[in-house]
């Protein structure tokens, strides 16, 4: 008996739930075999995990704040590859975002708090835009790969914010820590009840409802559907293809950038090294589980969370943190291949050659 | 009595939503020229895709000289000596020739001797006249020497069988006649030949015996004595296809597109248009005659915009539009159907209904300044699909889910819906069965009746002759030779469009 893969004509809408829920579960097993493999209990584990995330109002609190920047980067990420444009900087605009809205309370300190957080916002997604913007203005240009360069500026994004927070941005009263002035309270977003839950998170919703318009139902969004899909039939059809480059990765960039400023003026509430844990990384694992659909990020943003928080739990039982990169590369990994079932049909020709498809 | 080299019994291939092949049969008998004559769709180049390896049959059995063989892959078929030429060269092009002759090689150590293999392959070529240079690379390379780098690539490796896939669509009619003339001293030597191709007289010219297949079946196999145009017609298309239409008297219209001198580069960076220059009025279809790759699509693209001209000027009712970008051609009325529907013209993956709207997205009638009417927009697409005919399962189909002939009707319906001034249309029947082409051929021909000027580009004489009022050849990017379609003779157009005018040549007929 030979199985044969066929083509599916379209892929199957059952698959397109069932690849991404069976996949998270199939990571689980997979990790869990490596996890008994240390001598430690598997699920005793998992549960620790989920209890410590969701089982308490302060795992709660901590799971959303992790959240949101994957939220937002994953939002911002989406848009890009929605058009066919792999964004990877995620990472170094979000550092970017952070570092012009720490420029705000730093140059004017005693600015009001209506003055203070806006120019921020607005300075953090501005940064966060031109960086993106680089990359897409040598793509436009000269073709050059988006891949290459905007991963490649996440370092020097990186570096930039490091230079400055070791050098002429430390705070004198710091005892040499390389870590800048603490923001003064106008330059804090407002946070929810005694959690840590800033209002990023009502931004990042915001832009959910703001997306799921533009796709559904814009023109803006029916430009990128078509250019994302060919471009040339975009070009055929009229379509400006490098304004709107230009545009998405922009966009993309500031919403990147976004995250940035929330993390720094809403949890770290001054700049430091390292205050991205990786988000920008995750948050394409994220854009991709959730197969760009904003509500779907939102979701998979919150189970992320929930792996990163539950993480650091177990840490007290002496598993290493990195167990939580294992089981986020693992659910990748299960995914990209559980996609072959969306777009092909397993058929098993049975003993009289009449075959018989397998859904 | 000759034993054949290949007996393929039974061969049967489906592809997702098609059947290909269907129970096909065909012997191949060293030293033949065996044409493979079918039309677009019929199921050729499957069928010798499925016996060159690169396909795997879903039923049938292939013997070679009588011996059952499986092919896993191309590289078995080559052992077994049956090599393939595609119609799109199969070379990898910063490489130079000899290595891609090499590459496909199973014989030989694991070091390539390259003088060695630099030898045999002046060897070779010098035997049959085909004139290659080993250490070229190939990107270097005409399109007709490409094509000569593969078929030394497969008598290099042994081939008995050569297979040829249209092998004459991209060569001009003296690489053509050269071809053949290795083909038929190839044949000479005991090979045999196999060639896939839709034209008459290249089965006349060339052909030992022709098998005919219809919708992935064989409805013939004729011996060189038993050819019959007639005959091979009815195998090929199923009925006469001589059917006339009535047309309506030619318009005095104005002039609607006016080209004048126009130059422009192709995507290789070649002239693909030469001081071309045409008019076409009001409620008339010009239709160009031409060998493809002879500046048919640089001439459509110059005119909807998608292509700069390097000199002259276009006009469009008198107003100046050289180089307008592609949304201001849509603007003023300038309807295309391009050569490659499904990638240009439509957007495979998404839906009948976002297909529709390509156009029009940004009529007021159909969106405001940010947001679409989804309501007029869905009204709208429903009331096209059924005025045309396209047949569909729901608007929110995927559109690479049609077949060739309603995707046609579907790309016409939207373009007609523009209500165009001029028309452009490339290729508009190939690949389309016989009712689908005159479905298309009706929608034409209702344009000009509504006073569009269309713009028929085909490779097809008796398409044109059918709908045309007038008839320009394009030859090497100029337009040699433009007449009226009643004093058009097939016989004059065919010389010019392999690039002997009749009367004094090239530089006379380009004055008209």
């Amino acid at each position: 008996m030979r199985i044969r893969f066929e083509k599916r004509l379209a892929p199957s809408p059952l698959m397109t739930v069932a690849v991404p829920v069976v996949s998270v579960i199939l990571a689980l097993l997979f990790c869990a075999a490596f996890l008994a493999l240390t001598g430690r209990h598997p699920f005793e584990l998992y549960f620790a995990m989920l209890e410590g995330a969701l089982g308490s109002a302060y795992g709660l609190s901590e799971t959303t704040v992790k959240a949101i920047p994957l939220m937002l980067c994953g939002l911002g990420i989406s848009l890009a590859f929605r058009m066919q444009l792999w964004n990877i900087g995620a990472e170094g605009q979000f550092y970017l975002g952070a570092f012009a809205a720490t420029w705000v309370p730093l140059t004017f300190p005693d600015l009001p708090v209506f003055i203070m957080l806006p120019m921020m916002l607005l300075l953090g997604m501005a940064a966060g835009a031109l960086w993106a913007l680089g990359p897409a203005y040598l793509k436009v240009k000269w073709r050059v790969n988006e891949i290459i360069t905007t991963l490649m500026l996440n370092y020097v994004g990186i570096l930039l914010v490091n230079y400055f927070v070791y050098g002429p941005w430390r705070d004198p009263k710091g005892f040499n820590f390389p870590l800048t002035a603490e923001f003064p309270p106008a330059a804090l977003l407002p946070t929810f009840g005694g959690s840590r839950i800033h209002v990023g998170l009502l931004l990042a919703l915001a832009l959910v409802v703001l997306f799921i318009v533009i796709f559904r139902n814009s023109r803006w969004g029916y430009e990128i559907k078509v250019i994302g899909s060919s471009e040339r039939a975009a070009r055929y059809a009229g379509m400006d293809i490098k304004r709107n480059m230009l545009l998405v990765m922009a966009l993309s960039g500031a919403v990147c950038g976004l995250a940035g400023m929330t993390e720094v003026s809403g949890i770290a509430g001054r700049l430091q090294p390292g205050l991205s844990p990786g988000y920008g990384y995750t948050a394409i694992i994220v854009a991709w589980l959730a197969r760009l659909n904003p509500v779907a990020i939102v979701l998979v943003a919150g189970m992320f969370g929930v792996l990163q928080v539950g993480g650091y739990i177990v840490q007290t039982f002496g598993v290493p943190a990195s167990m939580v990169a294992m089981i986020q590369g693992a659910v990748l990994f299960f995914v990209i291949g559980g996609e072959m079932f969306a777009n092909y049909r397993v058929v098993f020709p049975n003993s009289k050659g009449a075959e018989k498809a397998d859904e | 009595m000759l034993k054949p080299i290949i007996t393929m019994r039974g061969m049967y291939k489906r592809f997702p939503g098609v059947l290909a092949n269907d129970n096909i049969d065909m012997d191949i008998y060293p030293g033949e020229i065996h044409a493979l004559l079918g039309e677009n769709g019929s199921g050729k180049s499957t069928l010798m895709c499925v016996l060159s390896g690169l396909y795997k049959p879903d039923g049938g059995t292939i013997c070679v000289e009588g011996e059952e063989k499986r092919f896993r892959s191309p590289r078995d078929a080559i052992a077994c000596g049956i090599g393939m030429v595609h119609q799109h060269f199969k070379l990898v092009e910063p490489f130079s020739v000899a290595e891609n002759i090499a590459m496909s090689g199973q014989h030989g150590s694991f070091m390539l001797s390259t003088e060695k293999m630099t030898a045999d392959i002046a060897e070779l070529g010098d035997k049959y006249g085909l004139a290659i240079k080993p250490e070229a690379s190939v990107w270097q390379l005409s399109v007709g020497e490409k094509q000569r780098v593969e078929i030394v690539r497969m008598l290099y490796h042994g081939s008995r069988v050569l297979i040829l896939d249209e092998p004459t669509a991209v060569l001009t009619p003296q690489e053509a006649a050269e071809m053949f003339k290795t083909l038929r001293k190839m044949a000479a030597d005991g090979c045999a030949i196999v060639f896939i191709t839709h034209k008459l007289n290249e089965v006349y010219e060339l052909a030992d015996r022709v098998t005919v297949l219809r919708g992935g079946r064989v409805t013939g196999v004729l011996g060189r004595n038993e050819l019959d145009t007639k005959k091979l017609v009815w195998m090929m298309v199923g009925r006469d296809v001589v059917s006339q239409y009535e047309r309506g008297v030619m318009p005095e219209g104005r002039p609607v597109l006016e080209v004048q001198k126009a130059v422009a580069f192709n995507d290789m960076g070649m002239y693909g248009l030469k001081d071309l220059s045409l008019t076409i009025n009001e409620g008339e279809i010009f239709g160009i005659a031409g060998v493809a790759g002879n500046g048919q699509r640089e001439l459509a693209e110059v005119i909807t915009g998608l292509r700069r001209v390097a000199d002259g000027t276009i006009r469009l009712y008198d107003e100046d539009v050289t180089n307008s970008r592609p949304a201001d051609m849509i603007a003023r009325g300038v309807s295309y159907v391009p050569e490659d529907r499904l990638g240009v013209g439509l957007v495979p993956e998404l839906s009948v209904l976002e297909n529709l709207l390509l156009k029009s997205y940004q009529q007021p009638e159909f969106s405001g300044r940010w947001l679409l009417d989804s309501k007029a927009i869905k009204e709208r697409a429903a009331k096209l699909v059924k005025e045309y005919k396209v047949k569909v399962s729901s608007l929110d189909q995927p559109v690479k889910m049609l077949s060739g002939g309603h995707l046609q009707r579907l790309l016409l319906a939207r373009e007609i819906a523009e209500k165009p001034k001029l028309m452009v249309v490339v290729y508009p029947a190939r690949g389309l069965d016989v009712g689908a082409t005159e479905a298309v051929h009706r929608l034409l021909l209702d344009l000009k009746a509504e006073k569009t000027a269309v713009l028929l580009i085909s490779e097809d004489l008796d398409e044109i002759m059918k709908l045309a009022d007038r008839v320009g050849v394009l030859y090497n990017g100029r337009l040699v030779g433009e007449f009226p379609v009643e004093e058009a003779d097939i016989e004059r157009i065919g010389l010019l469009m392999a690039g002997s005018g009749t009367e004094g040549g090239e530089a006379d007929a380009y004055q008209i």
